[in-house]
């Protein structure tokens, strides 16, 4: 049997913050607990009765008393929740030039993909200092990625994307546990996060099963399962052109405009008819049950590759009609 | 403790329970008073059932690979604990016992406005209880009380429908008596009693039939969409037919949020009536104690997702609901430190029944702040899934509206009953449980700091100091709930004859004989007086 | 205790009219009166919180999949909803029409009303019943008979068939909860009627009469937010 633990590593870049808004609450709360204590166990012996007759005055109340003690924990309230939004905004944007890594949630294991196609189940390799960002969906039901010693958690979700991103800050092994029910095995559905020095790190990427990276799968995926007829990179095809499109605003059908994100380019390729590009027509056919979650990813991962490529000029004839 | 003396039926004047014999008289009837104890006894069987779920909960969890049960079994003994408690014990507790006992009384009436809808509700009550009785014996259900959509609806093989179609029953139940008592309240007073001359219990039954009547509907129409999704196997909830399973979680909880205030605002109530008692004083701040109640119980809607706050919604989304739950703290707070000031200068008794108030203050104290973490962003993320939650949940229905229902039972039982019970053994008894509740459930404080989720049928080695020490405080707190059972029923035979007013209490019920007639009072009272007329210039002299 | 009651002749009804029904725990009937009110408004604010749940998700995801709801709802059809409409209309006039007959004591009146309900709510559920045969033959029962072909699939392919079964569940979840509502009216109705006919109801106590119509009025209005929201989207005009 281990000793009692009462501490978590603090082994991301916010578990420091999270754990001092921990504390200050938890001081909050042992004060408040013992001042009803303490008052109440004082009151109770100060007051007892003394003989079976004993009728106390009235006192109806004191309306600066309760206006004092509303005041105060409001304030106090206010200050947590000031506090800890802060906290909470700066850490829900990813710092930019993360690593990206694709994780995906099955009943009962993590199937987690580098973007150098490297994968891994039950467990992630991170290099130490660096900020990873994982974008995460579900092939059945709700999972939930949680790493206590970094102080992150996000549940995971069929049918779309949720993503949480940490910076390690020591090198070491740390839990990684399911935190959201997810039927018989929910219990066993943990792993580790590694965290390795920079170049252990590098060495463990080259030494590893290499696949090739997402981005080269996906494209062999856009040739195979026929983007390209369509999609061609000129814009003179059927469909628009891919170029320089991720990332950026695209018009759509009806005057409105969308950011072309991961959610999007997932929507375009599982349910095309949900949103149209401006000037052209609903004929994409759907691709759900065709692929894998797996594949959706190296898919994105391909169309984000070509997100920073220029877009080739019209073609000078109107009409793609 | 005082001499048993049993007193033989012949000489006992007339009153509710021995008005009419047999089973017909029972199951047939319409005086509140027996409806009060028919939910007692159906109360009382769920929570020996829920309470034995736990009991197995906590011996698998001495091991941290299990001690005793497949991860399958435990699944469904952490569900159907998790059910029963919830809507077969906490939500009708107070509300279907002591509220249906006391709230004509309290009002100087001789029944609620609709008996017959009364009896109905217990008989709904108990439709429910079978099917998810039915659920629990052929097979079980393994979705969390929670019913999260796509698993409960699409994935698991266990008795979803039976038991959705058990809780949505007993939700009517529910929606029933909260009509029953609204109505009530409003049309039935007895003359010269007005709103702000009203017991706080009355106000506390009055807040949280609110919330039955608007909330329930909502967790009736989630159950019937997960159910329809469940038997043809459709996607309402899950994305194969573009459902949101979010959308589920926003229905869900819409309802079970302010299902907690269900489950403590009468416990409240019970609180403020046995603090004025045993302090013989008005509770401090009588109208402040009122918009308080009111307060929690409106606020209370719009908190709900709170338990949504990592499941990826937007941030703004957690702004909200971060901002309203730390602000329905506040009128929580105004309460305890209404009741401690109550103390002050007051005459204290240690009768059992102050015994759980006063350790209902302090348990709902540190649940309700320990819920400062949760509604805080930041700490949320990391606290949201584990034992931390577990905890902070057990202390305020558990420490908190489980003490207050059994102070509660404590301090009507003579009226109910017309017995006293051995009070020595009663104080033993709570101080038992609150001893034993806190071994239980402060270790899993540290257990979710520390990061152990919850509804893990087996768990990480390091874990097991903690839970070790948890299922040492389980046994210790069923233990204490055992003793209760014994003197309570043994009083029911052997205790002495209570007189109309044993504590010296206000509040009309304290004014008609124990137990009291069927139909309540001899005449119907003319009120005069404000409530907690305790004070010496005031006292009408009992 | 529960027991069954005996009939009032219609000379003791006169007699005893401000005794007639009253209930021991309250004064007078007027209290009763106005206590059984409260309740069916009560009760009716809590199927306004159920049916509202369901109005919600609805919502939510017509707001989603517009197309494909559209095209679902151009599949329905619209005469035989307006057809219900105006006979659910007509019924809340006939109901409210009882109201007032046994306000007045006008017992013919009252029974003559309450089959004229009867018979318009049996229309109602005859039309829907012939509705939901319909959506067999035409294979758009999710979950049953789920398989559109031809001209119906036409209409409801374009916004994505699994969107389409979506606005199917919808609609037989929503109108099937009308309906069952439907059913437990025309049963309050035939107790009603039953009363009626053993003269239990007098000027002073018709309270049963007055509950129920204020439920059937409900139902009513249910259907007229149900009737656009389903039958009306699908921009055919």
């Amino acid at each position: 049997m281990h000793g009692l633990p009462f501490q978590l590593a603090q082994a991301s870049t916010i578990a420091r913050s999270v754990d001092q808004l921990y504390y200050f609450i938890m001081v909050v709360t042992l004060f408040f607990t013992a001042l009803i204590f303490l008052t109440i166990f004082y009151f109770m012996i100060k007051y007892r009765r003394r003989s079976p007759d004993e009728r106390p005055k009235a006192i109806e109340g004191n309306i600066p008393l309760e206006i004092f003690w509303t005041a105060v924990p409001t304030l106090i309230v206010a200050v947590i929740f000031v506090w800890s939004s802060t906290l909470y905004f700066r850490n829900s944007e990813p710092p930019k030039g993360s690593m990206e890594v694709f994780v995906t949630g099955k009943q009962w294991m993590w199937k987690i993909e580098h973007s150098g196609g490297q994968r891994e189940i039950n467990a992630l390799h991170v290099p130490l200092g660096r900020p990873v960002k994982l974008t995460m969906t579900s092939e059945d039901v709700i999972h939930d990625f949680y790493v206590p010693a970094f102080r992150v958690k996000k549940d995971v979700l069929p049918g779309r994307y949720t993503s949480l991103w940490f910076t390690a800050t020591k090198v070491g092994t740390y839990h990684l546990f399911c935190g959201q029910y997810c039927g018989a095995f929910h219990a066993g559905m943990i792993g580790s996060v590694i965290v390795l020095k920079p170049d252990d790190y590098e060495r463990w990427l080259a030494g590893g099963t290499q696949g090739e990276s997402m981005e080269a799968a996906g494209e062999k995926l856009f040739q195979s399962n026929g983007c390209v007829t369509c999609h061609l990179a000129d814009g003179s095809g059927v469909g628009p052109s891919l170029l320089g499109v991720y990332g950026h605003s695209v018009k759509l059908n009806g005057g409105t405009s969308v950011t072309a994100d991961d959610a999007y380019v997932r929507e375009s390729i599982l349910n095309p008819r949900a949103k149209i590009v401006a000037g052209y027509t609903p004929v994409m056919p759907t691709f759900q049950g065709q692929l894998t979650e797996a594949q959706i990813g190296d898919l994105i991962a391909y169309v984000r590759s070509l997100g920073n490529a220029q877009p080739k000029p019209k073609p000078k004839e109107e009409g793609k009609q | 403790m005082s001499t048993a003396t049993h007193v033989p039926r012949v000489h006992a004047p007339r009153n509710y329970l021995n008005a009419d014999y047999g089973w017909k008289s029972w199951l047939f009837t319409l005086d509140h008073k027996r409806i009060a104890l028919l939910y007692l006894v159906s109360i009382t069987f769920f929570f020996v059932v829920g309470g034995f779920f736990a009991m197995l909960m906590r011996i698998q969890l001495i091991e941290p690979s299990g001690a005793i049960v497949q991860p399958e079994t435990y699944n469904k003994l952490f569900t159907l604990h998790g059910i029963i408690m919830v809507f077969f014990f906490l939500i009708p507790s107070i509300p279907a016992v002591l509220g249906n006992f006391l709230v004509p009384l309290m009002i100087g009436a001789r029944d609620l406005a609709f008996p017959k809808l009364n009896l109905l509700s217990w008989y709904i009550y108990i439709l429910g209880g079978m099917f998810t009785l039915y659920s629990a014996l052929a097979g079980g259900v393994d979705t969390g009380w929670t019913f999260y959509t796509p698993y409960s609806s699409l994935y698991s093989n266990t008795q979803v429908t039976a038991v959705a179609i058990g809780v949505f029953i007993t939700g009517f139940s529910s929606i029933l008596t909260g009509l029953n008592f609204i109505v009530t309240i409003h049309k039935m007073r007895a003359p010269g009693l007005t709103w702000f001359r009203l017991p706080l219990f009355i106000w506390a039954m009055y807040a949280t039939s609110v919330i039955m009547v608007l909330g329930t509907p909502v967790l009736a129409i989630t159950l019937f969409l997960l159910a329809l999704e469940h038997l043809l196997h459709v996607g309402i909830f899950s994305p194969s037919l573009g459902g949101d399973p979010l959308l589920f979680q926003h229905l869900f909880w819409f309802y079970s949020h302010p299902a907690v205030y269900i489950m403590i605002l009468p416990a409240m109530g019970v609180v403020s009536e046995i603090i004025a008692c045993f302090s013989r004083k008005r509770i401090f701040g009588y109208k402040i104690v009122c918009f308080s109640t009111i307060a929690i119980a409106v606020l209370g809607f719009f908190v709900w997702g709170h338990h949504m706050f990592v499941t990826g919604q937007s941030i703004y989304e957690g702004l909200i609901f971060s901002l309203l739950s730390f602000l329905v703290a506040i009128p929580s707070a105004i309460k305890v430190f209404n009741w401690t000031a109550t103390l002050y200068k007051g005459s204290i008794s240690y009768d059992a029944p102050m015994l759980y108030a006063l350790g209902f203050i302090g348990l709902f104290t540190m649940g309700g702040l320990t819920g400062l973490f949760l509604a805080s962003l930041a700490t949320d993320v990391h606290l949201n899934g584990t034992y931390f939650v577990v905890a902070h949940f057990h202390y305020i229905m558990v420490g908190g509206a489980v003490m207050g229902y059994l102070g509660g039972l404590h301090f009507w039982w003579p009226k109910i009953t017309g017995r006293k019970y051995p009070n020595g053994w009663a104080m033993i008894a709570a101080a038992v449980i609150f001893i034993g509740f806190n071994l239980t459930f402060f270790p899993q404080f540290v257990l979710g700091y520390l990061g152990m989720p919850r509804r893990y049928a087996f768990y990480p080695a390091e874990f097991q100091v903690l839970n070790v020490m948890s299922s040492a405080g389980a046994t210790v707190m069923g233990v204490g709930y055992l003793i209760p059972l014994i003197y309570l029923i043994w009083s029911m035979r052997y205790g002495p004859p209570a007189e109309e007013n044993p504590w010296g209490a206000t509040g009309l019920e304290w004014k008609t004989a124990s137990p009291p007639p069927t139909d309540n009072f001899k005449e119907i009272p003319i009120v005069t007086e404000e409530a907690y007329a305790y004070a010496p210039e005031e006292a009408s002299g009992d | 205790m529960l027991r069954r009651r005996p009939a009032v002749t219609d000379a003791e009804a006169q007699a005893h009219s401000e005794h007639v029904g009253l209930m021991h725990q309250f004064e007078d009937l007027d209290q009763q009166l106005d206590t059984d009110t409260l309740g069916i408004w009560v009760f009716l604010v809590t199927e306004i919180m159920f049916f509202g749940g369901m109005f919600t998700a609805y919502v939510l995801y017509r707001g989603l999949y517009f197309m494909a709801f559209e095209g679902g709802s151009r599949i329905l059809d619209v005469r035989l909803g307006a057809t219900n409409t105006a006979v659910l209309i007509a019924s809340s006039l006939t109901m409210v029409l009882s109201v007032r007959a046994a306000q007045t004591g006008n017992r013919r009146a009252l029974i003559g009303f309450l089959i004229a309900t009867m018979i318009l709510g049996s229309v109602f559920l005859g039309i829907k019943g012939f509705e939901y045969h319909q959506k067999f033959v035409e294979h758009v029962v999710p979950g049953l008979d789920w398989a559109p072909e031809g001209a119906t699939l036409a209409h409801i392919a374009p916004g994505g068939l699994g969107h389409a079964q979506m606005f199917f569940i919808f609609y037989f979840a929503m109108t099937g909860l009308h309906a069952i509502h439907m059913i437990i009216g025309m049963g309050l109705l035939l107790w009603l009627l039953v009363r009626a006919y053993r003269n239990r109801f007098t000027p002073h106590y018709f309270a049963p009469v007055e509950v129920v119509a204020l439920y059937w009025h409900f139902v009513d209005i249910v259907w007229i937010f149900l009737f656009p929201l389903l039958y009306l989207i699908g921009g055919r005009y």
